[in-house]
Parts: structure tokens; C-alpha cells; sequence
């Protein structure tokens, strides 16, 4: 398993390269550094001699991507591609424009996306299960139908309007929690209280629904049918053949978005005051701060790909058919 | 309760108590009368009872700890997070909420006083000018400006002043200052301002001011009045150019030279005065000296932050300022909340004693000569949205608020004379509703190098009288700001020196004075300014061609369609065919230092409450494309231009009003701008905060302000009640849905295939 492992990471460094030629490419075609510089220094009394000097200053002032005027190997040294990208690759963020450290920023705000984003995964995952099963429990029924109907219609909402239902019914109807913010330690509970519940309940809809399919599928197969001939009662055949045996789609859904759940939500961080890494990408662009785009979405990157690393690990473990070679 | 209820409902089901009945791979644990679905739910109902018993009397949604109910603290939002706390760059009025609580520059804006005053704050006086000649000769204050080679401001500094407690201070046994040569060692567990544990404080001096004016020009620093000071101050330029080859050095080297330069044109005459020198003569730099720009920066504090290590957790000067103010910034995670705290070093400013006409009867004064600040801290929490922005101020959880659009209709009504007032609901909460015109201009620009609406004829002067006429800036104010505006009949906003109220004040080309107020020029005059412009119905007389104008705009969401749909209309009440093209901030800002747009709608938030702070966007010497300058029409009249140059100097007077007065009929009857409006602020307070009053050029108000702590807690119960059926109500439902479900499952396990 370790070559493949091993394999799997050496292939993450063409697609790092990738991504991060893409993300600078795109981000240049829209931002020139021109733009870049007059954003940083403010919309009044920006002279000439100010912009070519912060250019010079942030190394924005060298060639994108080839220096015809270096020699040899600075032809490519020599760029702001080169000199912005290969300190990443050891995980060195550096300063964002403005002049913050990065890495300190991400390491700050992840435990807020995380304490929302965790709460909201295993909640969700439990009832989504428990919903779904209970629901194929009474397949074909009316019960059964009407719950896809629900189901259907709650992922049919925008996930906007749960959070201000939430934060109108929870906070300024009934005053049971703050409509917003958030607090260091043990105080940080009551925040997160009703973004939990509006995490958990936006996502039910789509939730049951994908699992009651996985369900169903698996429930139709002989090894289930086998189990009832031999004299299980229902509950155990769901519980201990079904969701055992759904685990790896289950699995394939859950482990891949592990690692990404450092990066947060923008728009529940956003309504709920909540300091995360959700915006954080977002103000960069409308920043035009390139240091924290490339950041982020490298960082995006990387935790994919470990996502990704993660859930083919996490097969050999729930079925033993599967060898990583 | 709800065990009791669980066991009444399983009591037909006889097979849960009797374990020899039980068939094989029954699971007890669905049973609703097993144990544990029992001890389940009790500890269910515990859980909630426990969170219903142990939440006091504090309302439920209170967003703070209990332990700060009752203290003396101001609560408030802000929207966006500052990019810089450091004087030398900070430029912004998002920035300037904090930094003008922490930092004191020489002088301030009286707080009652209109028109706008500037008064000591950590100068003992307000400085007068000095003039000299080339030969360094004196000369008298009326002498002609032309004569005046430079202006010498003697600043003498407040006595006894000291710096807030910080750790660049702190000095060692020794007496050698102790956080000045950190290592790495010394930094472990250090990731905030506050892990440092000694803090110490020192008098200010007119070195520290000296020391800051030399910042602005350090190239590193990148300070936004640079360019303006090279022209201003004398010397500034050339060490600017000196301190080029430094800015590749490390930090401390840099801060070392910076220290060790000279600037010509300042310099501490002794511990507690300096001197500015001024390139010839400049009225308006007595303003300059109120700004954070110039508030005293402590060597030592640079020193602090720029060694290694700092950095790198974002300890740094640009984020955590040091001052002499009546505030220091305690806490600073932009991402979430500010915190100000009471400098204990502060040396005791007092409300003032002088106030308008009528502040008086209005309780403004009540405070006067009482010693500020009267709240020990003020927190600003993050707000990104305005939904619960405005819901956490309804709840008395923020003390003031401003109005965005979606709340106006709720909180203002606009009365038939068109002046607002609050709602029952806001009234009955108590709620205060303060408006001001503010120190700034919404227009719409031509550029005045594009060959068709541009230039100095007098055909081109009457289309863009035509166009001024057809653009309803009522309407827009009435549709799109929802009235917070007042419409503009020249580039001076009232409340500074030179704009005329009533009859005289009005543009002419585009009002008429009729019943006591003005009115617009009806259309069918700006139609027929059409035909003698040459485009009648719309049309070049000449070619027979429609009339497309270009309209530069900046539109990046839904909500713009409409503006634009709008201003569509306007001009096709002419017949003027008008093309959007609308692009987002950056490449507006391209178009603009190009030249390549026609018609675009731009701001300016004034400097200084100064008519040259206005004019000089008109000035053609500033013109955008040529000079790289604010005046984005590139307006460019020369009589204009000789007027400015006079206005400039001059003392605020008959004299200098009746120069504005003409610079004013230039400019209206070349028409380069449609003067748009003056936005209005509307802001809403609780009735707990007091000493609210909108003063658009000051920004050091917090200290102003007075809190009624024990009314703000006692409403804030009252309103917030928390209402605890709907939990009961879940409790229930789940019951009355889980229950049934289970003895479902049951009984379809029970049931048989036949």
C-alpha cells in the first residue's frame, strides 16, 4: 500500500503545478498588477511613481511567466510565476499584499470552520442514515413516498433561506440564541448552536435521498435475500448487511470532503459572523490580493488530493475485496 | 413528563414485558418502555431542563459573556476589516473608526461647531503660518502669496502627555529597553501583542512627530500623501529619494536610517516643539495636521515590530498601533471583533464647552468640561450582513446602526415635505434617528477630450446643458438612495466655506427658483438646447445620425440593471441613444486615466472641509490623463484655473467667496459634471447612547460618547425574552413521531408474509 501511496503523492506534484499555472493564469488575465497595486494603496491620490514603487516592492514588477531579458534558466527563474509558486510547494505562504502572514491567518481561522463544519458532518451523517433507513424500511409505501416528496422539496430550497428562516425563528422570534457571532473556548457554543441546525437540517434533504438510494440498491441484491431466508429480522439485515455493505459509497462521499472541511462555508460564515476560512479566498479576490488566492486555492488543492488518497485507503478497510497495489 | 407519556403510549404492546416472548433477533432497544429508550429520553428532558434552569436572567440571545452586562462599553459593527491600522497608510474611513480613537494628531475638528473648526488636540494651539522669502526674510501675513517662498508652522506639543502601555516601553532593571533585541527563544509562546508581559510608556515628544512626518516619505512605507507632501513640505522629496536604496535593506536597518535621516523641512527645536516648512504659501495644510497622518509615532514602537520574528505572527505596526489617544486597541481579530479598551495613560481631554445655537436645549452639553472618554471600552464585532446586523440592533445588542436599504422602510417613513421621520415601531423602542449631509459629492462626469461631449464650444456646452436637465437626480435619489440625498447644484456640499444656500446657491442652467424652492428646467428646454446644439430629436443636424453616447459604468450585480435601465431613459427623453458598458472597478479605473470613456458617475469624499478640497477636481492642471490626477474629466478651463490658483491662498472670507462664486458660474455653465448629490447619512441610536451627534470631518468620536448601562440592560431583557413552547413543541413532535414509527417497525416485523 505504501508504493501506492507513494505513487498517488508523486502524481499530486504535475497536478499541483497545474492547478497553480491555472490559478495564476486566470487570476492574471483578470488583475494586472497595476490593479493589484492601486487596490492595495487605496482609490485616493495613487501617483505613478506610488504603483511602479509597490510593484517593486511585492516583486510584481518582474514578467508573468518568461523574462526575455534574463539569461538561461532566470528566463523562467525570473518571473512572478516562478517566484510566487516554488516557495508553496514547501508550504510557505508567505505575506499576504497587505502584509499578513498567511500561514498564521489559515492556522487562526480553520478551528472556526472546523467547529461548524464537523458538528454539521456527523449530526448530518447520523440522521441522514437513520432517516434513510427507517425510510427503506417502508419502501414502496406511502410513507416512503412521501418522504422522497419532502426530501425533494427541502434540497429544492436555497440553502439562504434556511439560514435566515433559522436565524428569524431561533433568534428574533423565539430569542433562544444569538442570531449571529462567535467566541473563543467553551463561550463559542451558543454560535454555534444554529448554524449546527441549520447545517444539519439544509442538508437532510439531499442527504436522505442519496442514501435511500444507496440502500435500495444494495437491499435488492442476494446476499440480502439470503439473509431473510435464513431468518433475520429486518432491522438486522438493514442495519448490520445493508449499511455495512453501502459503506463504501457512504464512504466515497465522506472521507473525500474530510480534509476540506478547513476551508468552511462562506455564505453560513458569512450570516453567522462566524471568523473562518469561508471568506477568506472570497475577500482575497475582491482583494485582488493574489499571495491568498494562490494560497488557498493550492491548499484547496492539496486537501483534495489527500481527500482523495484517503478514501481509496479507507475501501481496503471497509471491504476486503479491495488491495491497493 | 415525557417518560410518563412514553410508557402510557406502549402500554398495549405486552411483548416488551415479557422477555421469554421475545423472538430471536428482536433488538430491545427499539422497545419504547426498554431502559434505555427511558433513560434516553430523561436525559433529553434533563438536558433541556438543565439549559432552561441555567441560563439566568440574561436574555438567551445575548451574543456576549454575562460578565460584561452592565460595564461601561459601547457595542457596534463594523463591515469591512481594516487593511491598515498604520497612520502612515491608513486612508479610509473604515480604518479611520479605529485609528482616530488611538492615535492624536495635532489637531482635531471641534465637535459642535459648524461651519468646522479646528481645535488643539495634542498641540497646545493651532498653529498660524509664519511666511518667509527666498532670502529666509520674514514676512508679514498679508503679504502677496507670490512673494511667500515658504510657510513655517511652529507646533508646540501638549506637556505631559504619555503613550498607552505597550511593550516597545518596557524596560529591563537596567533601565535598557527590554523587548528591543528578541530572539527566538523570546518569541515561543508569543502569538499576540498581549503574550508580551511588561509593558511600559514614556512621554511624547515633538521628536515623535518629526520621526512620523519622515515615515510618510519613507518609499517602504508606501504612504498615499507622498505625492502630495514632495510638493508641500520642503525637503520631503529629496529624502524620499535618499531613502530609495534603503528599502531593500532588513527592517530594523531601514527603521535606523529612517532615524537617522534629516528632513529638511522639519525639525524638533526642542523636546516638546517642532517646525514644519511649507513650499510657499498653503492654508490648507493646517488641515493636513488633523489627520492620523501626522499623529506622533514613537521610534521605539517601529523598532519592536520590525524585528524577526514579528512578522510572521502578524505582530506588526500596520496592525497593532501604538498612541497616545484615549483608546488603545486591546483586541484585533478583524475576522471577528475590535476591542478598544480605556488608555489609562490618557491624559484627560474634557468635552468641549461650545456648542451651536440650540446644542444646548438639546442636552448636547450637558457633559461639558467633564473629562473624556466616559466609556471604558467599545467592541466592534464583525458584520458582514445586514440582516443580522440590523436584527442584533433591534435586539439592543449594538447600540447605533446605519440603515441599508432593506431596512429603511422599516425604521423611516418620508413625509409629504420630504423629510424623514421614524416609524411607530422605532419610536416605541426608543430608537433616535440622526441625519446629515455629508462631506462628499455623487456625480455623473463627461470627459471633457472626447470629441462629442467633451470640449469648450458652445455647441458642446449646450448638450451637456441638455443632458443635465433630462438626468432627474430627484428621481435617483428618490428610486435608488431612497431619498438619503441632496441634490447638488455645484461641487461644494454645504458645511463647507463657499456653498450658498437658498436662490443664489442654485444652478441656473438647470433650476429655476420658483415658490421658495428650486425646480428643474422642464424637458422640452433641454430639447430645444438640442436643436442649437446641433442634434435635434436626438439627431446630428449634419449626418442624420442618432446620438450613442458611451456610459462607463460600474455595475457587477443584479441590483445595478435597474440604475442602468434608468439612466437609459433619462437620456432618451432626448432622443440620445446611451450605450453601457459596464466593467468592473479596475478597468473603469483604466478607462479613466485613459481617457477613453464619455459619460461616467464618480464620487469624492472631501479631505478637508476646505471648497479647494472640491475645486481641485476640477482644476486642469490635476487632470487624470495628462497629470495623473483626481480630475477625472480633465476639466481644463483656463479662467477656472487662475481663479483656483487665487482661491487657493486666500482666507475664508467675502473676498474668497465671491472668487468661489465665479469659479462656481464656469463650471456651471460649462457643465463637466452633472452635480449629482450629496449623500445624506441617516444613522439610528438607542436612547442609552448619548453625545451622539454627526460631525462628517471628525473621526474621534468614541470619546465623546456616554452609555446608560443600567437602561441598555433592562431593555435588553425586556425585548428579549426567551420564548421556550417551540422547544417543548420539538419535544413533543419528536415524541408524538418517533413513538408511532417504532411500534410500527414492530408490528410490520411481527407480521406475517400471509
Amino acid at each position: 500500500m505504501s508504493a501506492y501511496i507513494l505513487r498517488r503523492l508523486l502524481y499530486a506534484i504535475p497536478i499541483l503545478i497545474g492547478v497553480n499555472l491555472l490559478t495564476f493564469v486566470l487570476f492574471f488575465v483578470l488583475n494586472s498588477p497595476d490593479e493589484m497595486a492601486r487596490m492595495q494603496l487605496g482609490e485616493k491620490r495613487v501617483t505613478p511613481a506610488a504603483i511602479s514603487n509597490w510593484k517593486r516592492e511585492h516583486g510584481y514588477d518582474q514578467p508573468l511567466l518568461f523574462n526575455e531579458s534574463a539569461q538561461g534558466l532566470a528566463k523562467v527563474t525570473q518571473t512572478i510565476f516562478f517566484q510566487r509558486s516554488v516557495r508553496l510547494f514547501a508550504f510557505d505562504f508567505g505575506s499576504s499584499d497587505n502584509g499578513r502572514a498567511i500561514g498564521y491567518d489559515i492556522s487562526q481561522r480553520m478551528w472556526p470552520s472546523l467547529a461548524i463544519a464537523v458538528p454539521v458532518l456527523l449530526v448530518g451523517l447520523a440522521l441522514n442514515i437513520s432517516v434513510a433507513l427507517f425510510i427503506v424500511f417502508f419502501r414502496a409505501t406511502y410513507l416512503d413516498l412521501g418522504a422522497v416528496v419532502l426530501s425533494v422539496a427541502m434540497m429544492s430550497i436555497s440553502g439562504l433561506f434556511y439560514i435566515i428562516g433559522g436565524q428569524f425563528l431561533l433568534s428574533k422570534l423565539f430569542h433562544l440564541v444569538p442570531i449571529s457571532g462567535y467566541d473563543t473556548g467553551f463561550e463559542a457554543w451558543k454560535f454555534l448552536i444554529l448554524p449546527v441546525i441549520v447545517g444539519v437540517i439544509g442538508g437532510v434533504g439531499s442527504g436522505v435521498r442519496w442514501y435511500r438510494t444507496l440502500f435500495l440498491e444494495e437491499i435488492s441484491k442476494d446476499y440480502v435475500r439470503t439473509a431473510r431466508a435464513k431468518g433475520l429480522t429486518e432491522r438486522r439485515v438493514l442495519f448490520r448487511h445493508v449499511l455495512g455493505n453501502a459503506l463504501i459509497p457512504i464512504l466515497t462521499g465522506v472521507v473525500v470532503v474530510l480534509p476540506l472541511l478547513f476551508m468552511g462555508s462562506l455564505i453560513t460564515e458569512s450570516f453567522f459572523g462566524v471568523p473562518g476560512l469561508g471568506s477568506y479566498t472570497i475577500d482575497a479576490i475582491s482583494n485582488q490580493d493574489f499571495a491568498i488566492v494562490r494560497a488557498m486555492v493550492f491548499l484547496g488543492a492539496v486537501l483534495y488530493i489527500l481527500g482523495l488518497i484517503l478514501t481509496d485507503i479507507s475501501y481496503t478497510l471497509v471491504d476486503p475485496r479491495v488491495r491497493l497495489q | 413528563m415525557g417518560t410518563h407519556n412514553t410508557t402510557e403510549t406502549c402500554r398495549p404492546v405486552p411483548a416488551c414485558t415479557d422477555p421469554h416472548r421475545r423472538v430471536v433477533g428482536a433488538a430491545p432497544a427499539i422497545c419504547p418502555r426498554s431502559p434505555r429508550v427511558r433513560a434516553g429520553v430523561a436525559v433529553l428532558a434533563l438536558t433541556l431542563l438543565l439549559l432552561l434552569a441555567g441560563c439566568g436572567k440574561a436574555p438567551w440571545n445575548d451574543p456576549y459573556p454575562d460578565a460584561q452586562r452592565l460595564t461601561n462599553t459601547v457595542y457596534t459593527s463594523f463591515s469591512e476589516r481594516p487593511k491598515h491600522l498604520d497612520p502612515v497608510r491608513s486612508y479610509s474611513a473604515d480604518e479611520y473608526a479605529f485609528l482616530a480613537q488611538v492615535y492624536e494628531p495635532p489637531l482635531q475638528y471641534q465637535l459642535l461647531l459648524r461651519p468646522y473648526q479646528l481645535v488643539p488636540l495634542s498641540a497646545t494651539e493651532v498653529p498660524v503660518a509664519h511666511y518667509v522669502d527666498a532670502q529666509g526674510q520674514p514676512l508679514p501675513g498679508t503679504a502677496p502669496a507670490e512673494q511667500i517662498a515658504y510657510s513655517d508652522y511652529l507646533i508646540r506639543v501638549r506637556p505631559g502627555v504619555r503613550f498607552q502601555p505597550h511593550p516597545a516601553f518596557a524596560r529591563d532593571a537596567s533601565g535598557a529597553l527590554r523587548y528591543q533585541r528578541l530572539t527566538a527563544a523570546d518569541l515561543r509562546g508569543i502569538n499576540r501583542l498581549a503574550d508580551f508581559s511588561d509593558t511600559g510608556t514614556r512621554e511624547l515628544t515633538a521628536a515623535d512627530f518629526v520621526y512620523q512626518i519622515k515615515r510618510l516619505a519613507a518609499p517602504w512605507l508606501h504612504s498615499p500623501i507622498a505625492g502630495v507632501m514632495q510638493e508641500h513640505i520642503q525637503g520631503f522629496k529629496e529624502l524620499g529619494d535618499r531613502l530609495a536604496p534603503v528599502a531593500a535593506q532588513d527592517p530594523v536597518a531601514r527603521v535606523q536610517a529612517l532615524r537617522a535621516a534629516r528632513l529638511d523641512g522639519v525639525e524638533a527645536v526642542d523636546p516638546l516643539t517642532f517646525r514644519i516648512r511649507v513650499i510657499g504659501k498653503y492654508p490648507q495644510f493646517a488641515y493636513w495636521l488633523a489627520m492620523p497622518f501626522f499623529a506622533p509615532m514613537p521610534w521605539e514602537a517601529e523598532v519592536f515590530y520590525a524585528q524577526p520574528g514579528m512578522k510572521e505572527r502578524n505582530i506588526v505596526l500596520d496592525w497593532y498601533p501604538v498612541g497616545t489617544g484615549p483608546f488603545m486597541l486591546t483586541e484585533n481579530n478583524p475576522n471577528l471583533r475590535m476591542v478598544l479598551s480605556r488608555n489609562p495613560n490618557f491624559w484627560g481631554e474634557t468635552f468641549p464647552t461650545q456648542g451651536m445655537p440650540g446644542d444646548a436645549a438639546a442636552g448636547l452639553l450637558k457633559d461639558a468640561g467633564r473629562p473624556m472618554p466616559f466609556v471604558d471600552q467599545a467592541i466592534y464585532s464583525l458584520e458582514k450582513e445586514d440582516i443580522p446586523r440590523w436584527n442584533k440592533f433591534l435586539q439592543g445588542y449594538y447600540d447605533s446602526s446605519g440603515l441599508s436599504s432593506d431596512a429603511f422602510d422599516q425604521a423611516v417613513r418620508i413625509g409629504g415635505d420630504g423629510g424623514p421621520s421614524l416609524t411607530e415601531e422605532m419610536q416605541s423602542r426608543g430608537i433616535e434617528l440622526l441625519t446629515s449631509v455629508e462631506t462628499s459629492i455623487s456625480y455623473l462626469g463627461f470627459n471633457m477630450l472626447d470629441p462629442v461631449v467633451g470640449g469648450y464650444s458652445e455647441q458642446a456646452r449646450l448638450l451637456r446643458r441638455a443632458i443635465s436637465i433630462a438626468v432627474d437626480y430627484e428621481e435617483f435619489v428618490s428610486i435608488f438612495a431612497n431619498g438619503r440625498g441632496l441634490i447638488a447644484q455645484g461641487p461644494l456640499p454645504p458645511g463647507i466655506s463657499g456653498y450658498r444656500e437658498g436662490e443664489g446657491g442654485i444652478n441656473p442652467y438647470v433650476y429655476e427658483w420658483q415658490d421658495g424652492r428650486p425646480v428643474r428646467r422642464d424637458i422640452a428646454q433641454a430639447r430645444t438646447l438640442m436643436e442649437q446644439a446641433g442634434y435635434p430629436g436626438g439627431r446630428d443636424a449634419k449626418t442624420g445620425r442618432a446620438l450613442s453616447i458611451n456610459y462607463e459604468a460600474v455595475a457587477t450585480g443584479p441590483d445595478d440593471k435597474s440604475r442602468l435601465a434608468w439612466m437609459r431613459k433619462q437620456f432618451e427623453k432626448l432622443g440620445i441613444e446611451l450605450v453601457i458598458r459596464s466593467t468592473d472597478y479596475n478597468r473603469f479605473q483604466e478607462k479613466m486615466q485613459n481617457g477613453t470613456g464619455q459619460v461616467y458617475m464618480w464620487g469624492w469624499n472631501a479631505d478637508y472641509p476646505d471648497p479647494e478640497n472640491f475645486l481641485f477636481l476640477l482644476y486642469g492642471p490635476n487632470g487624470k490623463v495628462e497629470h495623473q490626477g483626481e480630475n477625472a474629466s480633465n476639466y481644463d478651463n483656463p479662467e477656472f484655473n487662475r481663479l483656483f490658483d487665487q482661491m487657493k491662498y486666500m482666507e475664508d472670507g467675502p473676498a474668497r467667496q465671491a472668487v468661489v462664486d465665479q469659479m462656481l458660474e464656469i463650471a456651471r455653465r460649462d457643465a463637466p459634471w452633472l452635480w449629482g448629490f450629496y449623500p445624506k447619512a441617516f444613522s439610528l441610536h438607542h436612547q442609552w447612547l448619548l453625545n451622539a451627534n454627526p460631525n462628517k470631518m471628525a473621526n474621534n468620536t468614541l470619546k465623546y460618547r456616554r452609555v446608560d448601562t443600567v437602561l441598555r440592560e433592562r431593555l435588553r431583557v425586556q425585548w428579549n425574552p426567551p420564548i421556550v413552547w417551540p422547544l417543548w413543541g420539538i419535544l413533543a413532535l419528536v415524541v408524538v413521531l418517533v413513538i408511532p414509527a417504532l411500534w410500527m417497525v414492530r408490528r410490520r416485523e411481527r407480521s406475517t408474509a400471509l
